[in-house]
C-alpha cells in the first residue's frame, strides 16, 4: 500500500477545521440546553444559536430571521423546491418550475416527484456544452405562471460558475423566485444574497471545513414557504424539529474562517487546480476538461476520459493512495453514465469516464506531481484493460 | 507476499475468507460484486437476497474491520445477460437449469477474476467450501471441501486450468461450525448471520414468482396433463411450475398409484405423468462437458455422478461422446434425472468435470395424445 494518502474530494466532504471542533465543544455536555427552554441553560444555547445566525448573516448580508437552519445541503433544496412550489400552489398562484438537468438530485429528483405526484409542472433547461446557462435561454423558457427558477451557484461535478445575479434579474422580470443551491460554491465564492439577487440559496457545512448534519437555507423575507418538516414550529414554524446546537455554532465557525481567510486559501486552491489541469490535459491523450476552464470553482478539476469507466479508474487510484470521485454514486456499484455528462452531450463511451479531483487547504503542489505522475499510467493500464475485456 | 481479491458477499463464508488470507499475510482487497436488484415498491428495494445494501454495508464492515480496501463492481448488465436470461430461457425450453453453474462460468471466474487481475491481483479467492490440490504431473485439482455437507464443488465443476491456477479457497479446509468458531475468533460481526442461500437473485426463493414477473408472457400458459398412454389426465397450469420426478401438486386427484412428472413437453406445452416405475432412468447424457484436467479420459471411465446439487453420487460409467457429450450409465436407475441441471463427475473426493444434462430422447408416448 502507498504511504501517503493524497485526499483529492473536497467537493465530496472536507475535514473539520481544528478551530471549529473547538468552537462547537462546549455545546454538547456543558452548554447542552435546548434553545426552546424558558431555564438558563436553555438560554445560553439560544445565545449561542442566534449569534451563530448573526455571524452568518453578516457574511450572506442578510437578516438573521432570513436564516432557516437545516441538516444540509439536501434538506435546503427540498425545502426551497417544496417550500415555494407547494406555497404558490395552495396560494393559487402559477406552480411552473424552471431548473437544469445538471443540478444536484436534490434538485432534479425532487422536481421529479413535484411533477409527477403534485402536479407541478417543471422545463428543465438544456446548457450549453461547458455546462453554463445564459440568461436568454431562462428568458426562452421562463412563462407568466412560474413560480420558482432554481439553478446552483457552481456545478458540483464540472465546476462551472453561473451568472446567478443575471439569471436572477431575468426571474424577477417575471415575478419568478429564485433559488440558488450554494454548496459548493459557500467558502469560495461570494454568497452575498445582495449581490447576487437571489431569493433563496442553501448550503452544507460539511463543504467549507464545519461539520456533517448542518446546513442553512436563506430565505427573503416575504418569500412563502409551505415547510416540509412539520412539528414544534421551530425556525418560525418553517422547519420543525430539536435544533442541533453545537453543530450549527460549528458552521457559523466554519464559515466565519472560510471568509476571513479567503485571500489565502483562493490563491492556495487556484495554483493547484491549474497545475493539476495542465499536467493532465498535457500527459494524457483522449481527454477533455468538463465545465469552463477559467470560470470554474476554485478548487475543482474535471475531466473526462474517452474509453475509461470512472469507477474502475477510481478503484485503481484508490489503490494508489489517491482518492477522487466521479460523476456517479459509484460506492453501492450502480455507475450509470452521468446524468450531468450525459446532459452536456458527451456520448455514452465519454460519459462512464468522469473523474473529478478537488483540493483543499491541505493538498500540497507536491501532491498535485505525485497525481501527474501517478494518472497517466493508471489511466493507460484501464483503458489496456477494457480494450482486452471488451 | 502476492495480491489476493477476495469476494465477498457479506456473509459468514467470505467474511472468514478475507480474514484467513489477512492473518497469513497476503495484500488482501475485497470485492462485491452487485448482481441484481428489484425494486418492488415505492421505498422497498428487492425481493433479492444477495448484494443488498444490506449485505454490502456487512461486506464493508469487515472490510473495514480487517483494514483492507473495498469495492463495489456494477455488475448488473452482464449477470442480466449471461445468466438472468439463461435462466429464463432455460425454463422456457422446459429445461431446469442452475444459475450457480452459469455464474461460476461467466461471472466469477471470468468477468470477475479479469477484473481482479486488471487490479494487480495475482489470484481471486472466494468463501467456497472446496480444495484445490496439484497432482505428481503438476495439475491443478478440485476436490471437495471436508465439509461434506456443504461441499460446493457441483457449482465449480466449470472451472479450467488456467481459473484454478489463479484461485483461493481458503475456507476449504474447514467445517462450517469451524468458520463460525473462527468467525468469533476474528471478531467478525457477522459471525452469526444465517447461511447463505442459492439462486441469490431469486429473494424469496421463489422462482416461479420470478419468472412470472420477469419471463415471457407465454411461458405460464396453461396445457394438457398427459399419462403415457395419450390420455388427457388434467390440465396444469404453466409448464414451469412443473419439475421432473416431482409427485405432489401435479393436481390430479383419482384413483391408484401415486403420479410422477416424467416429461415437459416443450413443443405441445403438456405435461406427461406415470408411475415411480415409468420414472426411473439409468442413462443420461451431459453436454458441454468441461474436463478439469483439460482433456477428456481416452475411454470410458467408473465415476461417481451427482445430478444435481444437493444429490447422493451415484456410481456409474462415463462413456465420452464426440463433441464434448458423455453417455452417463448409471447401476442403478435414478428416479430424478432432470435436463438443464448439472451432472458432475467425482473420483472420490476429486472432482473430474462435469457438463449439462441433455434433453434425452423424448419419451415417447406409448400413443399419439387423443
Amino acid at each position: 500500500m502507498p504511504d501517503r494518502f493524497i485526499y483529492l474530494d473536497h467537493s465530496a466532504t472536507t475535514p473539520v477545521d481544528e478551530r471549529v471542533i473547538a468552537a462547537m465543544m462546549p455545546y454538547f455536555s456543558e452548554i447542552y440546553g435546548n434553545p426552546s427552554s424558558v431555564h438558563r441553560v436553555g438560554r445560553k444555547a439560544e445565545t449561542a444559536m442566534e449569534d451563530a445566525r448573526e455571524k452568518m448573516a453578516k457574511i450572506l448580508n442578510c437578516r438573521p430571521s432570513e436564516i432557516i437552519f437545516t441538516s444540509g445541503g439536501s434538506e435546503g433544496d427540498n425545502l426551497a423546491l417544496r417550500g415555494v412550489g407547494l406555497a404558490s400552489k395552495q396560494l393559487g398562484r402559477g406552480t411552473h418550475l424552471i431548473t437544469s438537468p445538471l443540478e444536484h438530485s436534490a434538485i432534479s429528483r425532487t422536481a421529479h416527484q413535484l411533477e409527477d405526484m403534485f402536479g407541478l409542472p417543471t422545463t428543465f433547461l438544456q446548457p450549453n456544452r461547458a455546462g453554463s446557462i445564459t440568461p436568454d435561454m431562462l428568458r426562452e423558457a421562463i412563462r407568466e405562471d412560474t413560480a420558482l427558477v432554481s439553478l446552483m451557484l457552481a456545478n458540483n461535478e464540472i465546476g462551472t460558475i453561473l451568472p446567478i445575479a443575471e439569471l436572477a434579474a431575468v426571474a424577477h422580470e417575471k415575478g419568478a423566485y429564485f433559488h440558488t443551491d450554494a454548496v459548493q460554491a459557500t467558502g469560495q465564492l461570494d454568497v452575498d444574497v445582495q449581490k447576487l439577487g437571489v431569493d433563496l440559496l442553501s448550503m452544507s457545512a460539511h463543504k467549507f471545513y464545519g461539520p456533517k448534519g448542518v446546513g442553512a437555507l436563506y430565505v427573503r423575507e416575504g418569500v412563502p414557504l409551505v415547510p416540509s418538516q412539520t412539528g414544534g414550529s421551530h425556525e418560525a414554524g418553517r422547519r420543525s424539529g430539536t435544533h442541533n446546537v453545537p453543530l450549527i455554532v460549528g458552521m457559523a465557525a466554519a464559515l466565519e474562517i472560510a471568509y476571513a481567510e479567503y485571500d489565502r486559501w483562493i490563491p492556495h486552491f487556484t495554483d493547484l487546480r491549474d497545475h493539476l489541469i495542465e499536467g493532465v490535459l498535457a500527459a494524457i491523450p483522449d481527454v477533455e476538461l468538463t465545465g469552463e476552464r477559467h470560470n470554474r470553482l476554485p478548487s475543482h478539476a474535471s475531466f473526462v476520459f474517452k474509453q475509461v469507466n470512472g469507477n474502475t479508474l477510481l478503484m485503481h487510484l484508490d489503490m494508489k493512495g489517491i482518492a477522487g470521485s466521479s460523476g456517479s454514486a459509484c460506492k453501492t456499484g450502480n455507475p450509470a453514465p452521468s446524468e450531468v455528462l450525459l446532459a452536456l452531450g458527451y456520448d455514452h463511451d465519454w460519459a462512464m469516464g468522469g473523474l473529478r479531483l478537488t483540493v483543499g487547504r491541505h493538498t500540497t503542489h507536491a501532491d498535485i506531481d505525485i497525481v501527474l505522475d501517478v494518472l497517466p499510467k493508471v489511466i493507460e493500464g484501464v483503458r489496456r484493460f477494457s480494450m482486452a475485456s471488451a | 507476499m502476492p495480491t489476493v481479491v477476495v469476494a465477498m458477499s457479506g456473509g459468514v463464508d467470505s467474511s472468514v475468507a478475507a480474514a484467513l488470507l489477512v492473518e497469513q499475510g497476503y495484500n488482501v482487497i475485497g470485492m462485491m460484486m452487485r448482481l441484481w436488484s428489484e425494486e418492488t415498491a415505492p421505498g422497498l428495494t428487492g425481493h433479492n437476497r444477495c448484494c443488498t445494501p444490506e449485505q454490502m454495508n456487512d461486506a464493508r464492515r469487515v472490510a473495514d474491520m480487517l483494514d483492507i480496501p473495498f469495492y463495489v463492481l456494477d455488475t448488473r448488465d452482464v449477470f442480466r445477460h449471461k445468466i438472468v436470461q439463461f435462466f429464463i430461457d432455460q425454463h422456457a425450453e422446459g429445461l431446469t437449469p442452475n444459475p450457480c453453474l452459469a455464474c461460476n462460468m461467466h461471472i466469477r471466474f471470468d468477468w470477475l477474476l479479469k477484473n481482479a487481475v486488471a487490479l494487480g491481483a495475482d489470484y481471486l479467492a472466494t468463501g467456497h467450501y472446496a480444495r484445490i490440490t496439484r497432482s505428481a504431473d503438476g495439475l491443478f485439482e478440485l476436490r471437495k471441501g471436508y465439509s461434506l455437507d456443504k461441499d460446493q464443488s457441483y457449482v465449480l465443476s466449470v472451472m479450467g486450468q488456467e481459473q484454478l491456477r489463479q484461485t483461493m479457497f481458503p475456507i476449504g479446509e474447514y467445517v462450517k461450525p469451524q468458520v463460525r468458531e473462527l468467525a468469533a475468533k476474528f471478531g467478525l460481526p457477522v459471525a452469526s448471520k444465517h447461511d447463505s442461500q442459492d439462486l441469490c437473485f431469486l429473494g424469496d426463493g421463489d422462482y416461479r414468482r420470478f419468472l412470472r414477473e420477469h419471463g415471457p408472457v407465454d411461458l405460464f400458459m396453461a396445457g394438457p396433463i398427459f399419462n403415457r398412454h395419450g390420455e388427457q389426465v388434467g390440465t396444469h397450469d404453466g409448464l414451469p411450475n412443473y419439475t421432473i420426478g416431482q409427485r405432489k401438486g401435479i393436481g390430479i386427484s383419482g384413483s391408484g398409484e401415486p403420479l410422477y412428472v416424467l416429461d415437459l413437453d416443450r413443443q405441445r406445452n403438456a405435461v406427461i405423468v406415470g408411475t415411480r416405475e415409468e420414472l426411473g432412468r439409468d442413462t443420461l447424457i451431459a453436454g458441454r462437458v468441461n474436463w478439469i484436467a483439460g482433456t477428456p479420459p481416452d475411454e470410458p471411465i467408473r465415476a461417481e455422478v451427482k445430478i444435481r446439487y444437493k444429490a447422493k453420487p451415484a456410481p456409474a460409467m462415463l462413456e465420452p461422446l464426440s463433441d464434448g457429450q458423455v453417455n452417463v450409465i448409471f447401476d442403478e436407475p435414478l428416479r430424478d434425472i432432470t435436463p438443464g441441471q448439472g451432472a458432475v463427475f467425482y473420483a472420490d473426493d476429486l472432482c473430474l468435470g462435469g457438463g449439462l444434462i441433455q434433453r434425452v430422447e423424448r419419451l415417447e408416448l406409448l400413443a399419439k395424445p387423443h
